[in-house]
């Protein structure tokens, strides 16, 4: 992101897969600890990590939040970046942490992880310098930014040069690609009709561009996006960036 | 609660709507954008207007003692108003001690908020909205569905025929010009007939007693000098220290609002007719409405909410407002400003829905002009509604969700499950109906991550 400061690359990283990962997507998660252990990094993962508390803290439920919340504290000691490939939960981490435990004894401890958390992607590019080979076959791809990635983490161009630096990749802009995909966490099933509305625009957008692939960094994004696109039937295939990148670059 | 969601799907289902919508979005979007290309000048006015507006804040009951005083030296009448009634009462009053019975009114937020067309027709005086758009909006019977576009959902062709319908002598035509001229002359005789002018207020200026009020069509000027009386109708929370606070808030909400540089129309009120004046009214009175910004006020999370200036971008760029329109929140104030405001000043029992109703994406605290901080405050307002509730299937769904996930192995365990039976949950389990409408259901991975990074070799500690 335009304005942070990002560290040198360090020896170590703590991995935090976030809940969705786990439970839907772990090959991405898993492909995100790859990518990192081959660009030379020791990758922790720490075995206490649950999720990150934003479904609840989203809800308004601040209490329940912190609780799970705090379980994450504890994980990382160690001061090495903590590498997300979620910007929605690094969203939460960054943003929301040092509030949520403001005038608690914790509020150090969540300060501190606030300053160490990234999201893949960003991580990849301004601290790692990542460059990849592409051994993949020609493919069109859409990228699909989350919206807290974009607005709480900053992160908007990243996943799009690291898309761009693979040779036989083509990326296609969505036409409106900064706007919600519609999924919201609860909000998909609070309001399921508007966020229907929400993405099958989305999906359009992205049928539109002639992509094979719509890429995103976020699982949520992606299960709505994906979700959606299996039910039309459309050929089109979702993959999280971190998938991605190392589908196409392992050798 | 109101009936967002209902709303919301029986908008959705209208193309001519959706169709209208998204236009009239993608315009204003584009004109706004084409003002602020200028990513560091907009940066820094934005900081400058955003601070104007926390300062403001910050000094309120000291700025409005002296506005009443600067405006009572100004010879502007000061009255001051609790709620909607309070304020409908006071008009009633001016306008039956000037034995007013029709008024002309400018384009004004607050007056809706007191249904203050309503209370006076009720009172046997007659109220013409001046502004085109209310103008359509009045005529059609509706309310305004945009807080500077009230008519934004209308397409041409559904106005043409409002006019030939409703207007004596107007003949069909969808030339904007047209219609105009049709909406001008029907309006422009009626000004001088009117006993009295209401309006709203963009700013008022503590220092100087001066009301501060932007326009493009020529009809607030009018509505505020031609009739003997004009009566202004203001939120508390408008009033800004001195002439230069103004400068920065004009410039950010015209072009926010409507991607203008400037409006066609600026005006500075500071006084009834003077005696050498060769125009204006005889009396001004302001009528400064709290409704609930005072409790607002004292709420330091929710006070930013007051920063508003209204200039509707945040509804012009809301992936929610721009689907289903204004109506669709049964409310005055729609779209993202109107999820965190209805709740505040009207209550949950009427708008515990609205702050729901949102993705949290935050496209409206983008380009808010004045970084009023709307996802922060709905979840604020999430978290104090959530207060209100008792024991339900939902708190109790939490609980489990936060034992679950305070609790790491208890999480693998249950995530072990998931992964092997999860695939079993029927389509119409709660949440999944919702999901599944148009969705493939999510699939549970075999494996979760844990696992995979244990057998992949990676630190597990
Ligand atoms: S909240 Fe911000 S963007 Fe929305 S109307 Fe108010 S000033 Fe404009």
């Amino acid at each position: 992101m335009a304005g942070r400061t990002y560290p040198a690359k360090p020896e170590a990283v703590y991995f935090f897969g976030t809940c969705l990962v786990d439970l839907f997507y772990p090959q991405a998660g898993l492909s995100g600890m790859k990518l990192l252990r081959r660009e030379g990094l020791r990758v922790v993962f720490p075995k206490g990590q649950t999720c990150c508390g934003q479904p609840a803290y989203n809800n308004g439920r601040f209490a329940d939040a912190r609780a799970v919340a705090r379980q994450q504290l504890r994980l990382f000691p160690k001061p090495i970046p903590v590498v997300l490939p979620s910007g929605s939960c690094a969203g939460m981490m960054r943003k929301h942490y040092p509030d949520l435990f403001a005038g608690t004894p914790d509020e150090a401890a969540a300060r501190d992880i606030s300053e160490r958390v990234f999201e893949l992607s960003e991580f990849l590019v301004h601290v790692l310098k990542a460059d990849f080979t592409d051994l993949g076959a020609p493919v069109k791809v859409a990228w699909h930014g989350s919206c807290h990635s974009q607005r709480e983490m900053g992160v908007r161009e990243e996943p799009k040069t690291l898309l761009r630096g693979l040779a036989n990749v083509e990326l296609v802009e969505l036409e409106r690609e900064r706007e919600c995909c519609g999924f919201g966490g609860t909000f998909s099933v609070k309001e399921p009709a508007v966020s229907a509305a929400m993405v099958a625009d989305k999906t359009a957008d992205i049928g539109n561009t002639g992509a094979e692939t719509v890429v995103s960094g976020d699982c949520g994004c992606l299960m709505n996006i994906t979700g959606a696109l299996e039910k039309q039937q459309s050929p089109v295939c979702g993959r999280h960036i971190a998938e991605f990148l190392w589908e196409r670059t392992d050798g | 609660m109101g009936d967002f969601g209902k709303n919301a799907e029986a908008a959705l289902a209208s193309a001519k709507l959706r169709g209208n919508l998204r236009r009239a979005m993608d315009g204003l979007m584009a004109k706004r954008g084409a003002q602020f290309a200028d990513a560091d000048e907009w940066s820094r006015l934005r900081a400058l207007g955003t601070n104007v507006r926390r300062r403001s804040l910050a000094r309120l009951p000291e700025l409005l003692r002296k506005l009443e005083e600067t405006c009572t030296a100004n010879a502007i009448q000061v009255h001051w108003a609790e709620t909607p009634a309070e304020a409908n009462q006071v008009v009633l009053d001016i306008l039956r001690r000037n034995g007013a019975e029709t008024v002309v009114k400018g384009k004004s937020m607050v007056s809706e908020e007191m249904h203050l067309n309503g209370y006076l027709e009720e009172n046997g005086v007659e109220i013409l909205e001046t502004d085109l758009g209310e103008y359509v909006i009045q005529l059609a019977g509706e309310t305004p569905s945009h807080i500077i576009m009230p008519c934004i959902h209308k397409n041409r062709d559904e106005i043409a025929k409002l006019f030939e319908d409703k207007i004596e002598g107007a003949a069909y035509t969808e030339d904007p010009a047209e219609l105009t001229e049709i909406a001008r002359k029907a309006l422009r005789r009626r000004f001088a007939e009117a006993g009295a002018g209401v309006t709203g207020v963009n700013f008022a200026v503590a220092e100087t007693g001066t009301l501060c009020l932007v326009e493009n069509e020529g009809n607030g000027r009018m509505s505020t000098t031609l009739p003997p009386v004009h009566i202004a109708v203001m939120g508390i929370e408008k009033v800004v220290e001195s002439l230069e606070d103004v400068a920065p808030l004009l410039s950010l909400l015209t072009r926010s609002a409507t991607g203008q540089g400037i409006t066609t129309y600026v005006n500075m009120i500071s006084s009834p007719r003077r005696a050498d004046d060769r125009d204006g009214p005889r009396e001004v009175h302001l009528i400064l409405l709290d409704n609930g910004r005072s409790s607002i006020h004292a709420d330091a999370d929710l006070r930013p909410t007051l920063q508003c200036i209204r200039c509707g971008a945040c509804m012009n760029h809301c992936p929610v407002y721009s689907r289903v329109g204004g109506h669709a929140y049964s409310s005055v104030y729609p779209g993202p400003i109107g999820k965190i405001l209805m709740p505040q000043i009207s209550g949950f029992a009427c708008y515990g829905d609205l702050p729901g109703a949102s993705s949290l994406c935050g496209a409206c605290v983008d380009v808010c002009p004045v970084k009023v901080p709307i996802t922060d405050i709905l979840v604020q307002l999430r978290a104090r509604l959530e207060k209100t509730k008792g024991l339900s299937l939902g708190s109790v769904a939490w609980t489990g969700w936060k034992i679950m996930h305070a609790s790491p192995g208890l999480y693998r365990l249950v995530t072990r499950v998931l992964g092997l039976v999860g695939g079993l949950i029927p389509r119409c389990a709660p949440l999944l109906r919702a999901w599944t409408r148009v969705r493939a259901k999510p699939r549970f991975a075999p494996k979760s991550l844990h696992r995979l990074a244990r057998e992949g070799g990676f630190d597990h500690e």
